[in-house]
């Protein structure tokens, strides 16, 4: 084990700015990506099921 | 005598049989992404030991290294499909490379913020602007460029052939990115990896970086799965199937 | 297949010579950016002679840019550019002749006004000499590449701000290595690298860029 104390884990030996600053910032990248992506399908199903009862409708005024 | 299905090897290049796939593919490469960065997470903090001459500030490595190899390997892919979709007409090809930018672009940011973060420790500055972070830093316009030039186009056979050139052009950035620590003498250090010799780092800082690398894969994979279903759906939407596919939603 | 190269390029030429505002246009824009530059940093001359490679460059660079916009579309509004597309002619022979013409017209009076500019700045007049050859062969690399640029947004709108994104990252390298020449001259290292690599760069150019423009045309006009 690296680490005696969370206290040494956090400070990584003076770096704790730079190295979490790096991968706190790439977490929050990729977990921003997954949200924007899961939003994105939300986002498609809702306007294609929009679109088609719209065409449907339209279909049935038209018959 | 039974009939014989020929396996076609082109029977998931359409968009209709590639959505189902794709859809049952993605779960398993989200967790193999967990799994290796998970994996690799564990062995950067707590196995590999602290480096002599950069005391912990290195750790930045199992980050840095792979989100850089990512953004070299996503475009190259994206290239391919472009290429491939130019070549054959297939949309399936371009839509793939569309759904593979932007998860490059943002391993670009990653390898570049990372960069940073690990310069002013150990160079003493955030930025410099030799051959390796300028080639980078252009890599991360080319992505950038290609997604506008893409939403910029209305019709989508344009658009993605436009991307397509665009995308080709700048391939040759990626060898430049790649070569340009034994072309030029310049501050970022030169490669302690290689496909030819053992690597001139400590073996658990090796395997921590290999695995971060493949959970970084996976989770690409994973993200451009998820985000061609969506522009499958958002292309397709005349057809028959994708009209199924959300009828039976509601 | 030269005599249509030619065509092409004593048609531009002359649509150019009847519209003599657009030969202005880039070569006033090069002076005056570059004029401004004195005036907003300050007349000392040592932080001008270091600054000088960058921005003639970087004036150079954005004059270009700016007057991609008459490289293909006028001709595609009228109609001309069609009829290149159905002409028996290789295309890539009828882009290289409008990409030629385009660096007669923007980019060699950059070349020739450059030593004066340089002059402002203070510049020894071996750098002058050298930035003139850098530009001579880099205003071309940045014709060719831009035509690319050019064609693939043709028609579209906000094209403007979208060829520079497009464009820039690709005019970085001509232009960390045609500023980079005269300031090693400046400091007295010798520019032959830079140079040489400019010289790669165009014939990098020559043979892939006109190619790349005559797809991105078929493509924008299909």
């Amino acid at each position: 084990m690296n680490w005696q104390s969370w206290s040494q884990f956090l400070a990584m030996g003076g770096y704790g700015l730079y190295v979490w600053g790096s991968y706190a910032v790439t977490a929050v990248v990729l977990v921003a990506e997954i949200v924007a992506l899961v939003m994105r399908r939300r986002g498609v199903i809702e306007s294609l099921t929009k679109y088609y009862a719209a065409r449907g409708r339209n279909h049935e005024t038209k018959a | 005598m039974s009939t014989s299905k020929r396996f076609s090897w082109f029977h998931f290049s359409s968009p209709q049989t590639f959505y189902p796939l794709a859809g049952r593919m993605q779960p398993w490469f989200a967790w193999l992404a967990v799994l290796f960065c998970a994996v690799g997470l564990y062995i950067s903090f707590f196995v590999a030991p602290t480096d002599a001459q950069q005391g912990e500030s290195y750790r930045i490595i199992f980050i840095h290294v792979p989100a850089a190899w990512m953004s070299m390997f996503i475009y190259l892919l994206m290239g391919f499909w472009c290429g491939v979709g130019l070549v054959f007409n297939t949309r399936l090809s371009s839509m793939w490379a569309t759904a593979l930018a932007p998860t490059g672009a943002l391993f670009t940011f990653i390898a570049l913020w990372t960069g940073a973060l690990w310069g002013k420790p150990t160079w003493g500055t955030w930025w410099v602007w030799d051959a390796r972070l300028t080639s980078e830093l252009i890599l991360l316009f080319l992505y950038i460029g290609f997604m506008a030039l893409q939403a910029a186009i209305d019709d989508q056979r344009r658009a993605d052939k436009a991307g397509a050139v665009l995308a080709l052009v700048g391939v040759i950035n990626i060898p430049i990115i790649y070569f340009s620590v034994q072309w030029w003498s310049t501050l970022h250090q030169g490669s302690s990896v290689s496909m030819k010799s053992a690597p001139t780092m400590a073996m658990t800082m090796f395997a921590g970086m290999i695995i971060m690398a493949l959970g970084f894969w996976m989770y690409s994979i994973a993200a451009a799965l998820s985000r061609v279903r969506c522009v499958i759906l958002e292309r397709e939407r005349h057809t028959e199937w994708v009209m199924a596919e959300i009828g039976g939603r509601t | 297949m030269i005599r249509a190269l030619g065509w092409v390029l004593r048609r531009d030429l002359l649509l150019v010579f009847r519209r003599r505002g657009d030969v202005v246009n880039a070569l006033v824009f090069f002076v005056i950016v570059v004029s401004l530059f004195p005036l907003g940093v300050g007349p000392e001359t040592s932080q001008l002679r270091n600054m000088a490679p960058g921005v003639l460059w970087v004036a150079a660079l954005l004059a270009c840019m700016l007057s991609l916009a008459r490289l293909f579309a006028p001709d595609h509004q009228d109609g001309t550019l069609e009829q290149m597309l159905l002409a028996g002619e290789p295309l890539v022979i009828l882009v290289m002749g409008k990409v030629i013409s385009h660096w007669l017209v923007s980019g060699l009076p950059l070349v020739l006004i450059a030593p004066l500019l340089g002059l402002q700045f203070d510049l020894p007049a071996d750098a002058l000499g050298v930035l003139c050859v850098s530009l001579l062969i880099g205003t071309p690399v940045l014709s060719l590449v831009g035509s690319v640029g050019a064609a693939l947004t043709l028609g579209v709108r906000g094209s403007g701000a979208l060829v520079a994104l497009l464009i820039l990252p690709l005019y970085v390298p001509v232009l960390i290595f045609g500023a980079g020449s005269v300031g090693a001259t400046a400091a007295g290292t010798g520019a032959e690298a830079h140079l040489l690599l400019l010289g790669g760069f165009l014939a990098l150019a020559l043979v892939l860029a006109p190619w790349a423009s005559a797809a991105a045309l078929r493509i924008a006009m299909e």
